[in-house]
């Protein structure tokens, strides 16, 4: 077998992670700021099957499957509250939405 | 042979998941994006999850990917993207990032097993001591899915029609958003009429 353990999976894991965390951050652009949610939630991913294949159990497998279920629902209404939001205002710019009202 | 192509697709998921972050096109992004996902889904194939690596693929980087690319042309934020973040954000934000790294490297150094074993072989038949042992195959996961954990795959799939509800909502236009700011087509109207 590999000499590949658990714990190279979970640093890529950690730092996809603190990528999708540094793009939060630094983005100006909700779009990119959703799509490094989407990063994050990726690297948590990665770090449940490494975790399931680790103990020998599905468990962690079938959260995956219900993590993707979720962010592709997340997914739509996100993205149609953008949609929405950009028809009001013009902009999808996070420094240009500061106000919940016109 | 399973190690290189553990360093090979977790290099191309972190580069690109990078060139995610800070490629400053909207469109590049969601490219780079595509490309940390099939990164993802390669190592999911790595730790024998082939089932999910297939969904990473179709759900992720098919559907979710190509609704976030018709949403950024749709939007057409090309144009309003020019503005770059200021010192300060980046100074902080790259501060931040650098912190939660050095957290992570400090904690698997000290960490009680530094190493790590490899993984162990996974079975060819699906169930050996209880049936919701790891296997490769599809129907195990099915089997978890459809006796463990039936509650929650009953609420996730409602969750799906309220959200496709909820979108249906959303994006219905009501009367308070032609009073705001101008349609899209009263826009190109107007430039037609200019021109």
């Amino acid at each position: 077998m590999s000499g590949i353990g658990l714990n190279a999976y979970l640093f890529v894991a950690g730092l996809l992670f603190a990528l999708g965390f540094f793009g939060v951050l630094l983005r100006r652009n909700t779009l990119v700021i959703y799509m490094c949610m989407e990063l994050m939630l990726n690297a948590v991913n990665l770090a449940l099957v490494a975790f399931s294949r680790f103990n020998r159990t599905m468990d962690g497998n079938i959260f995956v499957f219900f993590i993707i279920t979720v962010a592709a629902a997340e997914v739509a209404v996100g993205l149609a509250i953008i949609v929405a939001l950009y028809r009001k205002r013009r902009t999808v710019q996070v420094e240009e939405l500061n106000a919940l009202s016109n | 042979m399973q190690d290189f192509f553990f360093y090979l697709f977790s290099a191309l998921t972190v580069l690109s998941a990078f060139l995610v972050v800070v490629s400053p096109n909207a469109v590049n992004s969601a490219v780079f994006m595509i490309v940390s996902f099939v990164g993802t889904a390669a190592m999911f194939l790595l730790l024998d999850a082939f089932f999910l690596a297939i969904l990473q693929v179709l759900v992720y980087a098919g559907a979710v990917m190509v609704l976030f690319l018709f949403i950024i042309m749709l939007l057409d934020v090309e144009r309003s993207s020019k503005v770059r973040p200021d010192v300060l954000t980046v100074a902080a934000s790259s501060v931040a990032t650098l912190l939660l790294i050095f957290g992570m490297v400090y904690l698997f150094l000290t960490g009680n097993d530094a190493s790590g074993p490899a993984l162990a072989a996974v079975p060819e038949v699906p169930g050996g001591a209880s049936p919701m042992e790891f296997a490769t195959a599809a129907r195990s996961f099915g089997y978890g899915l459809f006796t463990k954990y039936m509650l929650p795959f009953q609420v996730a799939g409602f969750l799906l029609l309220v959200a496709m509800i909820g979108v249906i909502v959303l994006s219905k236009r009501t009367a308070g958003t032609r009073a705001g700011a101008p349609d899209a087509s009263e826009i190109r109207e107007s430039e037609v009429r200019e021109s």
